[in-house]
């Protein structure tokens, strides 16, 4: 107990740093899903490559290769002097945008062949059928998948710890290393943990009454 | 009866609006079209029957390019089907398709559902477009219903409001894959109506149906086809009282008596 009180700041410094780390790359996950997801259903072949090639490569990589990539590839080939933040943000997003992406093209598979063939019909373009036909309708189905992967998410931004990234997981080592005991602090920030999950599957159970397609 | 006359009259000032060359598809090892030549004039109600998996439901989907083609050529307005793309998008838009299964977009209201089009693919201005939107809502019949979703509709509602989304769009052409085959029986005479109603006011369409009364009535064409092949065309009155082929004839005598 008193490792958490005598320690709030460094705690609640973690928490903050997990959840602002979950929501910026897991909003850099959506958008990139999305569009990623666009081009895998799109009718132009090299678009389709490009998706099929981006979710392959997130998607077999492990998180903690794509995270040693970021520190020690990234820098010396594209963009040199990323802050350790940013490269956590990159490392997570770009991996969950693949399962992001895969989880929005089965939305996409849930909607009626129909729909698409009547908005084509009317004169649509692909991305206009796309945007205002397919995605809306897709959202529902997606919502439950869509969920897991930002508890996933919440959980894998933990390995930002071991690359010295303030957040909650990394909050552990700091104190492990000054001799607290270690069942208490675990205990603590699995709770830390549990906040952030919860209030994404509550979210999005919400989420999933809202979106309620007629058919 | 007089209705129809006056739909066929218009078809002496008439040219081509739709025509298919030597048309040919395959599904695999299925010859689904095979040499399909047909003209259509402006202002012409041509009606496509024949057996189930005779290829006419395909033959409809093939001239907005649903579907695509192996070989020969399809002209609308002397216009060649370009390949998928901005051009394509813009010759559907000039194409008014009306499906077995409705497709009204399920996430949308009635009214949306006919002024998306006019907004997003014709830049029409909001105001105008929902009030043409509400204008042809009440031309079928459904004006009352602007406001619901499609899933809150009769099946003869939603196709209804179908034929107002396709309408919205000043369609040259209109295109029916079985309008009335996924209605309940009390349903399918008030789409029909829609339909006949359409029909005299000159608007040229390509109707794939089972209704012969339909076929009789508004017609001025009936194109017969099976196994792939266009087997006859004829003026209803003559196809269906003097069937000049053997499998015209065989159709007909198992679907006229019971």
């Amino acid at each position: 107990m008193n490792v958490l009180l005598d320690h709030l700041a460094d705690f609640r410094e973690g928490f903050i740093g997990t959840v602002l780390l979950t929501l910026a790359s897991g909003l850099l996950a959506m958008i990139l899903g999305v569009v990623i997801a666009g081009f895998r259903v799109s009718p132009v072949p090299p678009l389709r490559m490009f998706g099929t090639a981006w979710v392959t490569l997130f998607r077999n990589t492990p998180l903690t290769l794509l995270f040693l990539i970021a520190w020690f590839v990234v820098p010396v080939i594209f963009v040199p002097g990323l802050s350790p933040w940013t490269k956590a943000l990159l490392a997570l997003g770009f991996y969950t945008s693949a399962f992001v992406c895969e989880a929005v093209r089965s939305g996409i598979n849930t909607v009626p062949m129909g729909q698409a063939e009547a908005a084509r019909s009317l004169g649509m373009s692909f991305s206009q059928t796309l945007r205002l036909i397919i995605l809306p309708q897709a959202t529902r189905s997606v919502i439950a998948p869509l969920s897991s992967i930002f508890i996933a998410l919440t959980k894998n931004s933990a390995i930002a710890g071991a690359f010295s990234v303030t957040e909650l997981f990394g909050v552990q080592k700091l104190l492990s290393d000054k001799g607290f005991p270690i069942a208490w602090i675990f205990l603590w920030v699995a709770l830390g943990y549990l906040v952030v999950t919860f209030s994404i599957s509550g979210l999005f159970r919400l989420l999933e009454r809202r979106l309620g397609v007629a058919r | 009866m007089t209705k129809v006359t006056v739909a066929k009259e218009d078809v002496a000032t008439s040219d081509e609006l739709v025509v298919l060359k030597s048309v040919n598809k395959h599904f695999g090892a299925l010859h689904v079209l095979q040499d399909i030549d047909l003209t259509i004039a402006r202002g012409e109600v041509v009606v496509v029957i024949g057996p189930s998996g005779s290829g006419k439901s395909t033959l409809c989907r093939t001239i907005n390019r649903l579907e695509t083609i192996d070989s020969g050529t399809i002209t609308i307005d002397g216009k060649p089907l370009p390949h998928e793309g901005r051009e394509l998008a813009r010759l559907r838009a000039d194409v008014g398709m009306v499906f077995q299964s409705f497709n009204l977009f399920a996430h949308k209201t009635v009214l949306e559902n006919v002024m998306l089009g006019q907004v997003k693919v014709r830049k029409a201005d909001k105001t105008k477009a929902e009030e043409k939107a509400r204008s042809l809502l009440d031309r079928v019949g459904v004006g009352t219903q602007a406001d619901k979703y499609p899933a809150q509709l009769s099946g003869g509602q939603q196709q209804r409001v179908a034929i107002a989304r396709a309408l919205a769009m000043d369609p040259k052409v209109m295109l029916f894959d079985e309008p009335t085959s996924a209605l309940d029986p009390e349903m399918i005479n008030e789409v029909l109506e829609v339909m006949q109603q359409l029909a005299r006011e000159g608007m040229t369409m390509i109707v794939v149906t089972h209704e012969m009364g339909f076929a009789r009535s508004a017609a001025n064409r009936v194109v017969f086809m099976a196994d792939g092949r266009i087997v006859e065309q004829a003026e209803p009155n003559q196809f269906f009282n003097n069937p000049r082929s053997d499998r015209a004839r065989e159709f007909l005598s198992k679907i006229l008596h019971h």
